[in-house]
Formats: C-alpha cells, structure tokens, sequence
C-alpha cells in the first residue's frame, strides 16, 4: 500500500452503481444503472438496468429519466439519478473513457445523493487528445498487468519506444528458463498456450511484428537473455506478412552476441517464415542455428522449442 | 461475396509509405485501384494512380465503391466519414489504435449510409487468385505461396493468423474463397456472425475456419446466431490464448484480448461454439478435421 485516504463516515439507507461503457457486441455506448448493490452490483438479485446510446447524440434526459424509471426509482431520485447518469455519459464521452462508474452513489435517510467512490478508465489509444486532462491528475501511471511493471517489462516497454518501426516489446514476465521471442499478436498467444501444452515453462510472454528494426530485435533480444536462469531462447512467428524474417534474424543474431553467448547454444529455433525467409535462413544457418519453414506448424514449433528432438515436419 | 472484381476501388492515405508499397502489391495481385486520396496531395501520382485532395474530388472522376483506409488513426474519423458521404458500399480500415469512441461512431455513420466496415486495425481481406484488399499476405510472392483457391473461408481476429491459416490449408490441399482479418480492436465493423451470415449465401463457401481470440463477445455472438439459425456450412475453430482465462484483467496483444469479470474467456467461447455445432480444436494442426479437400 502507498496511499491512505480518510473520508468522514455517512449513514446511508441504499447504495446505488451507475456506469457507463462499451457494449462492444452492439458497438454502442451503454449506460448502467443498479439500484442495489453498489459495490456489490455483480453479486446483487437486482438486475442492473442496460440501455445503449448513440454516441453522436448522447445519453437524452429522456432515455435516462426510463432508465431509472425501469429500476425502479421515482420522485426527486428519479429525477436526480437520471440527470446524474446524463453527466456520467457526457463524461464518458468528453474524457474517451472505456468505463466511467460512480459506485456506490448512496442514498441517504433525507433523500440526499452522495458519490462515495468512482472510477474512469481512459482509452490508450485516446491518450493523445487527453494529454491535458491527464496533466491535471498529476502523475500518471500506466499498467496493463494489473501489478506495477517489473524492470525487465520496463525496459522491454522502452525498447519498444526506440523508434515507430513495428513492435518488438510487450513483455510480461514469467517465472520460467524458456525465453520466448514471439510473434504476432495472434501468433504469440497461440505459441504461450502451446510451449505450456508441451510442458515448458516461459520466462516470459511477448510480442513482435509490423517490421521491427534489426535494433529493436537485437535489443530486446538481449533483454530477455538477460533474466537471471533463462538458458534457452525460441524464435517463432506465423507466416509473416510485412515483417522481413531478414531483419528479425540479423537482430536476434546480434542480440545474443551482445550478450556474450553463441546463437548455435542458445537459439533453440527459429521459424519466421514469409517475405525474405531465404535470407533469414542463410543468416541462421551461417549461425548454427536450427530452421524450421511454414510447413513445420505453430504447435510442432512449440514442442520442438520445450522438448527438443529432432524436426519432424508434418 | 465480398470483393466483386469489377469493382472500383480507392486508397485513402495513399501517399502514404506503408500505403504506397501496399498499393503496388495490390495491384500486381489484380486488385483493381483506380484512384487515392490524401489531402495536400492532388494531381500527384503512386504508381500510375491518380491522387485527389478528397474522396468528393475523386468522385467526380471515378465510381469507387471500395475504400481502403490507411491513414493515421486521429484521421479515420473523417477519412471514413468522407468515404460514406461518397456513397462507398466496402470500408476496410487498415489503421491501428484508432480511439473506440471514433470507432463508435464512424460504424454508427456506416449502418446509415448501408456501408459494410471491416476493421478497424485489420490487415485486409482476400480472395484468392481474384484480387485483395490491404497488406494481407505482404509481396506477392508471399501471397501465392500462402493463399490458394477453394471452397473454405478463413475468419480471424488476427491478420498474422489468417496468412499462417491459410498458408496451413494451402500446404494440406485446401483452398480458400475468403479470407478476412476482422480486426483486432474491441470495436470493429463486421463481425464473426454479421460475416458467417453472409458466405451462408455464398455458393462458392462450403467451410468456414474461424480464429479467435479471449476478451469480447464475437464468438459468444456467432454461437448465439448458430442456435438460432443453424448454418449450413462445415465450421471449425481455434480459440488462441487459453492461459489468459487464468490472468483476469492483464491485456496481450490485441487491444481486445482481455478477460474481466469473467467474460471472454476462452473455456466460455469454447464451450458455447460447441454448444452450437461447431468444432472447436485444441491444437491448431486439428483445425483441417473434415474441410473440403481439393482446389477449384
């Protein structure tokens, strides 16, 4: 813990939640109202009451006030939870927020709304047009894991930030001797659940693609050498499609040397197949290190990569 | 069927660098350009094609009924805006990082005007030996190795997947009528079930492969639609990022690739696509079980 917050004590007689999101199946913005629960909302018998908005047009007094209405409230809380979700949803909208909650907005014995807690996430790829509003937060923090980024995933982040060619980046750390350098999006996903299928264990997640310089791969290369017990490194990526095998040889290459080790050694495959794979192979090859070609699949990659042996393509 | 040959197409953010060599690609694999847009950039040329300060402009000289957009993502608001204004029926938005809220609203615009959107952040579409729309596949050469003509079409929320899909069936005999990267934002266009709705009426569609991937709810949608509907078409799928139902909140990849409250978990879409009849693999080299063999 890092920061205490002392709040004066309320009495209340309902606990309400009022959201707003991304309803990403109807591609609208939907607005949340729960009239119990509060920051039990998930667990509560109510239903909490959906309505999606256009997000030209905005959440209308009108549709908020049958929101609530729907929920159950009436009176002045109608009137007064409806426009407060009508500003919500003006928020949401303003700030590029992926959600927006006030939870709980609690009701007290005279009638009277207070918000206790709320919460706003802003869109990452928004950021650019809220760099003012942020500077008003003061510091900011960035985490996608949901735990403050280890050094290692740091330092991966700002290799990535070398220069706008491609991403050679996006790391999160395991606990394992595997280091994986892995690529597309796609691709690495289906390789992480693969190298655990066989039995490996990877010393990290991570993701390369959209052309990476020679720099950034040798770079992060070498980064991910450099974790303490890793003994072994996999090189693998789907057939490519703009990204030259080439340059992701030429920079895995020179990554393990800046880390003083010999690529034959360390390099347990490598498997980027598409634009450029003949050159890619020549610089493996000239490195002692195995090759596979797209007729060696993703998931016979991963178990050459966890068990060794020889390649059996299938 | 999606990309009808004939068809005009145009290149927004032509001028580009990745645009540029993109469109050379295009066009050496049949794709039929007439004409881009870049504002700043009119009477300018990119190989051999003409280039106009706005899609109004290039309208008066042409009958584009096809947009690729490639511009920088603060841009696709009103790049996509334009394109509809134009009259557009295909919009496919090659842009990655573009704002949800921006997203959001240009599919609003898109349902209005009756313009189908794929993407955005997808690589493009492509039929096989007919044309292709984006950086799909990369050079040419790349591409006739990895897509082949055939019966099944090819379905993924990741653009690196749908070539090392397609380049799979291609080495195993199978050929493919489409293949569409649909993007892999939160918020995209045309989606599993609005797509597997239309290769339903598509003759030359006999399978589909599917790729998908944890966080939102496209295969949950698709399984829904199939319960409803049935489907006469031979489906398969691979889910991808297994490991991430045990890693709540942490995002990969993909801006979409995200498990909260458990929803959008790979188990759950697994469970649901086999609930509605289709045949969900564990290990991607399974995912040839029962697709028509053969090229046409």
């Amino acid at each position: 813990m890092t920061e205490l917050s002392v709040e004066v004590k309320v009495e209340f007689q309902r606990e309400l939640y009022l959201g707003v999101a991304w309803d990403t199946a109807n591609k609208l913005p939907v607005a949340l109202l729960g009239i119990s629960g509060g920051v039990d909302v998930e667990q509560s018998a109510q239903p909490v009451v959906r309505r999606t908005f256009d997000p030209w047009t905005g959440l209308s007094e009108e549709v908020a006030g049958e929101i609530a209405d729907e929920a159950g409230l009436g009176g002045e809380t109608l009137a007064a939870v409806s426009t407060t979700l009508v500003q919500l949803a003006q928020a949401f909208i303003a700030c590029d927020a992926v959600i927006a909650e006030i939870n709980p907005l609690v009701e007290l014995a005279g009638g009277q709304l207070i918000g206790v807690d709320a919460h706003l996430e802003i869109d990452d790829d928004a950021v650019y047009r809220q760099q003012s509003r942020l500077r008003s937060l003061g510091k900011v923090v960035s985490t996608s894991t949901g735990r403050p980024p280890t050094p290692l995933e740091l330092e991966a982040q700002r290799i990535d930030a070398m220069d706008h060619r491609g991403v050679a980046g996006r790391v999160v750390e395991f606990d394992g001797d595997l280091a994986l350098l892995i690529g597309g999006g796609g691709a690495s996903l289906t390789l992480f659940d693969a190298v655990l299928r066989h039995g490996g264990k990877p010393a990290n997640y991570c993701e390369i693609g959209g052309n990476p310089t020679p720099e950034k791969v040798a770079a992060l290369t070498e980064l991910l050498l450099s974790k303490p017990g890793v003994t072994r490194l996999a090189v693998i990526m789907n057939v490519v499609n703009n990204t030259r095998a080439d340059l992701i040889a030429s920079g895995v290459v020179s990554g393990v040397q800046k880390s003083g080790r010999l690529p034959a050694e360390v390099i347990v495959l490598f498997r980027v197949p598409g634009s450029w794979e003949q050159e890619a192979a020549e610089i493996m090859a000239g490195a002692g290190v195995p090759v596979c070609g797209r007729e060696v699949s993703l998931d016979e990659c991963a178990r050459l990569a966890v068990q060794g042996g020889s390649i059996d393509a299938s | 069927m999606l990309l009808d040959p004939q068809a005009e197409i145009m290149v927004q953010g032509i001028t580009g660098r990745e645009a540029s060599a993109m469109v050379a690609d295009m066009l050496e694999y049949g794709s039929r350009i007439v004409a881009g847009v870049t504002p700043g950039k009119g009477g300018q040329q990119v190989h051999g094609i003409p280039v106009y300060n706005s899609v109004a402009e290039l309208m008066e000289h042409h009958q584009a009924s096809i947009t690729v957009v490639s511009v920088p993502a603060p841009a696709v608001l009103d790049a996509t805006m334009e394109a509809f204004a134009g009259g557009v029926q295909l919009c496919l938005i090659m842009s990655e990082r573009v704002p949800r809220l921006d997203a959001c609203k240009l599919l609003v615009a898109a349902r209005q005007a009756g313009c189908l959107v794929i993407g955005p952040n997808t690589l493009g579409l492509i039929r096989p030996q007919v044309a292709k729309l984006g950086t799909i596949g990369g050079r040419v050469d790349n591409v006739r190795r990895s897509y082949s003509p055939g019966s099944t079409a090819v379905l993924s929320r990741s653009g690196g997947m749908t070539t090392e899909i397609a380049s799979f069936l291609t080495s195993h005999g199978i050929g493919q009528s489409i293949a569409i990267g649909v993007g892999g934002d939160p918020i995209i266009g045309a989606n599993f079930s609005e797509l597997v709705s239309m290769l339903e009426k598509d003759s030359a569609t006999e399978a589909v492969v599917l790729y998908g991937e944890p966080g939102g709810t496209a295969e949950e949608d698709l399984a829904e639609m199939l319960l409803q509907r049935g489907s006469r078409l031979r489906i398969n799928a691979f889910l991808s990022g297994r490991f991430v139902d045990d890693m709540e909140g942490v995002r990969f990849g993909h801006a979409a690739v995200i498990v909260e409250q458990g929803r959008g978990s790979i188990a759950g879409k697994q469970r649901a696509l086999r609930e509605a009849g289709v045949f969900v693999v564990e290990r991607f080299d399974d995912l040839l079980e029962g697709l028509p063999a053969g090229f046409d």
